[in-house]
């Protein structure tokens, strides 16, 4: 860094463009011109546009740094620029009051990111930012250095396991690929939801960690699987990829050693049983996203019926950086069966909602707590799910336990595409459940019967507990159910369907037994087991549940109680959510 | 039409393409499949319509009716979900006099979709209209929106 230097970094994320960042970084490019700041401050600015830094609830986000001393603004508005380029570019004095706070802290101080370090530091439209950081140094490294076999010991002794999935070692993954006789061989990055700020924000680590994979199976072609609608993403990687191309890391004879390897994209479709392998290379081929049968496994016999690796998004981010580092920096991160980190969405109820990664093992309370910044509103922890729609709850007695593949298996949940998400006491564990069996139902491909049937009747069970009319024989069949269709069901998507109920009802049993028995759901969510009352003692008759009732339903006049007619209810809630004065009760 | 699905039809030839992006590309070109245009499609590479819908109908990316011309998408992901993505649905489906069973207001001019998880799941409620992506939404300012937009369809109806 030079002596005296102005940089200014904008978080261009998804998020950060909801938030309005374009116009922000706009704003500030414009009053630096118009005011001739370069000119005054004797120092040229540099605007950067950055990924996303996972802290998406503050966005956007803006990075101020003068002479490498950083300033981080949050919720920046389109409005806030002229002051902060007057006052502290220019006038050299930071604005405390639009300064990221303690919340900023501490949802980073516990993180700790080694794939999304640079989501949030460099341009990501920029390979030359990318180079700077030692960018595909490692592919260099691999490919005129290493042999193949080399490349996959590494990655073996490394530790580290698929990010998608059910955890296989990827080192072990790659040899049995590269034991194949076939000279054809496959390697596919699946970019998934979790893997979207990475795509936006590091790109080029995805394309490097793909190239390092491509040569050591001996892959001549890659394809980069993701979803059509991830404009944002989609963009990222062309760009990257024509940046990679245009500089001979990909194509012919990268790094002057004859390795040739081309990588291409494949749009995918927006359905959840892309994630299964099987499934993903039969959407690639042009067909319905059908699981094969196997074995044979996609590692002998994959896209076209040749070996075929597939990994995703973030299991290739890490391997530039075993390869770079080595593989005793990385398996020193982590448990001593899970290494390295695991990046999570956090959401929910928790106070900081956002993208974070943290080193496998770490206790479930210090994400909700120290990264998550507790439970918003001041309300009580009830449980969390991890692992996506077909993970596991995880009751608020267990948040103690630690974060890895072991541990979460253990408790009937998965480390999935690591979806995280956080419940409070005015969620119903019920309903929670019958939301992600729907999910499951609906994307279940319809191939084999125990998924496709179980699904179904497992929906109908739950949807008529959660109606008032289910009886104490519907657990004993949704318990039957589960054990049929975590045992025989063809792919993943139906062996772990039943997770979300096992785990509910084992930690949740008395919620179940209250709709079924006493006909009440206890969080007040269920629309056919709740009454909206209004409490007489508290209203002050301001109208407000009034004007927010959809259905016409409250009557009242200015200054008096007003009265819910239950005729009329819904039991939307609306009345709930806007009354100031707790004059609402649910029961 | 048939020009418009020569392009694709070569453009397809030419790169080894696939069911799946042959379909991609109609429905970019029309912004749905329409049954002529499948029929077509067919009749020319000799695969037989089945194929088509079979795959059309097991992504729901597909649509085999046309859509309205202001797309509105909300997010119902777990997140999204959580924090009362349901909700905006019902309203945004009361507002413009949609049916349970129907995504396209009669004039064709919106359509409702739901999608699983855009991945955004730190600013939930999300919901995409026009390609524009919506954090932390809420009921009003999406009525907000979507009274807009209806009021500039209004206008440029008048003129």
């Amino acid at each position: 860094m030079s002596t005296s230097s102005v940089e200014i970094k904008v978080c261009l994320g998804t998020s950060g463009n909801a938030a309005g960042g374009e116009e922000v970084l706009r704003l500030f490019r414009h009053y630096v011109f118009d005011r001739a700041v370069e000119a005054r401050i004797g120092t040229r600015c540099e605007f950067r546009k950055v990924g996303c830094r996972g802290f998406c609830s503050k966005d956007v986000l803006v990075d101020v740094i003068i002479n490498g001393s950083k300033t981080t603004y949050q919720s920046v508005k389109p409005i806030m620029v002229e002051r902060i380029v007057d006052d502290h570019i220019v006038g050299g004095g930071p604005i405390p009051e639009w300064m990221a706070g303690d919340e900023y802290t501490s949802f980073h101080s516990k993180q700790y990111k080694i794939i999304l370090g640079p989501c949030g530091e460099i341009d990501p439209e920029n390979i030359d930012d990318y180079i700077r950081m030692n960018g595909y140094r490692a592919a260099r490294k691999a490919v005129t250095k290493m042999t193949p076999d080399g490349v996959i010991d590494v990655v073996t002794q490394s530790g580290l396991r698929g990010r998608g999935g059910s955890g296989f070692s990827t080192g072990e993954k790659w040899r049995i690929c590269r034991g194949q006789k076939n000279d054809t061989r496959y390697i596919i990055g699946n970019v998934g939801e979790v893997n979207r700020a990475l795509a936006e924000g590091n790109p080029h680590a995805i394309i490097e960690g793909l190239l390092i994979g491509g040569y050591a199976i001996g892959a001549q072609k890659g394809y980069l699987y993701i979803r059509e609608r991830y404009h944002l993403s989609v963009e990222r990687l062309r760009t990257a990829l024509d940046q990679a191309r245009d500089k001979g890391f990909i194509g012919k004879d990268i790094f002057g050693s004859g390795f040739d390897f081309n990588i291409e994209f494949s749009f995918g479709t927006e359905s959840f049983i892309c994630g299964e392998e099987t499934a993903l290379m039969e959407s690639i081929e042009g067909k319905r996203a059908m699981p094969r049968y196997r074995p044979p496994f996609p590692a002998e016999k994959g896209l076209w019926g040749m070996p075929t690796v597939i990994n995703n998004a973030e299991t290739f981010s890490n391997i530039p950086l075993i390869i770079g580092m080595g593989a005793d920096w990385f398996s020193s991160i982590g448990t001593a069966e899970s290494k390295g980190t695991k990046v999570f969405t956090l959401s929910g109820k928790v106070k900081n909602n956002g993208l974070v990664e943290i080193p496998m093992g770490m206790p479930l309370r210090e994400i909700v707590y120290s990264i998550g910044g507790g439970i918003a509103g001041n309300r009580k922890l009830k449980a969390v799910q991890v692992g996506g729609p077909s993970g596991g709850i995880i009751p608020e007695s267990m948040i103690d336990m630690g974060l890895d593949y072991e541990s979460l298996r253990k408790v009937g949940s998965i480390v999935g595409s690591g979806g995280m998400v956080v419940f409070d006491d005015e969620d119903c564990i019920v309903s929670v459940t019958k939301f992600f069996v729907e999910f499951l139902q609906r994307e279940s491909c319809g191939e084999c019967t125990p998924c496709r049937i179980g699904t179904k009747r497992m929906l109908e069970l739950l949807i008529k507990i959660t109606d008032g009319t289910g009886e104490i024989e519907d657990l004993d069949t949704l318990n039957r159910l589960s054990g049929i269709m975590t045992a025989s069901s063809l792919c993943g998507l139906g062996r772990t369907a039943s997770n979300p109920f096992i785990t509910s009802f084992n930690h949740f049993r008395d919620e179940y037994l209250a709709h079924i028995r006493d006909k009440k759901c206890p969080a007040g969510v269920c629309p056919a087991l709740v009454v909206f009352m209004v409490v007489p003692e508290k209203c002050k008759g301001c109208g407000l549940c009034r004007k927010a009732c959809p259905a016409g339903a409250v009557t009242g006049e200015i200054k008096k109680a007003h009265d819910i007619n239950q005729e009329l209810c819904i039991k939307c809630g609306a009345c709930y959510k806007v009354c100031k004065l707790k004059a609402i009760k649910k029961q | 039409m048939e020009q418009r699905l020569e392009g694709i039809l070569n453009n397809y030839l030419q790169n080894e393409g696939n069911v799946i992006s042959i379909l991609q590309d109609i429905e970019n070109e029309f912004g749905y499949l329409p049954e002529d245009a499948i029929s077509w499609i067919s009749d020319r590479l000799d695969v037989p319509p089945a194929r088509f819908y079979g795959i059309a109908t097991f992504y729901s990316q597909f649509h085999l009716k046309p859509r309205g011309k202001h797309c509105i998408t909300a997010c119902t992901g777990t997140a999204c979900h959580v924090k009362g993505s349901e909700w905006l649905i019902s309203s945004l489906t009361s507002e413009l006099h949609l049916l349970p069973d129907e995504d396209t207001t009669e004039d064709r001019k919106f359509t409702v979709e739901k999608v699983n998880c855009l991945g955004a799941c730190s600013i939930a409620p999300v919901v995409v209209i026009d390609k524009e992506v919506y954090g932390k939404m809420s009921s009003d300012r999406l009525m907000k929106l979507v009274k807009k937009l209806e009021k500039k369809e209004s206008e440029k109806e008048k003129a």
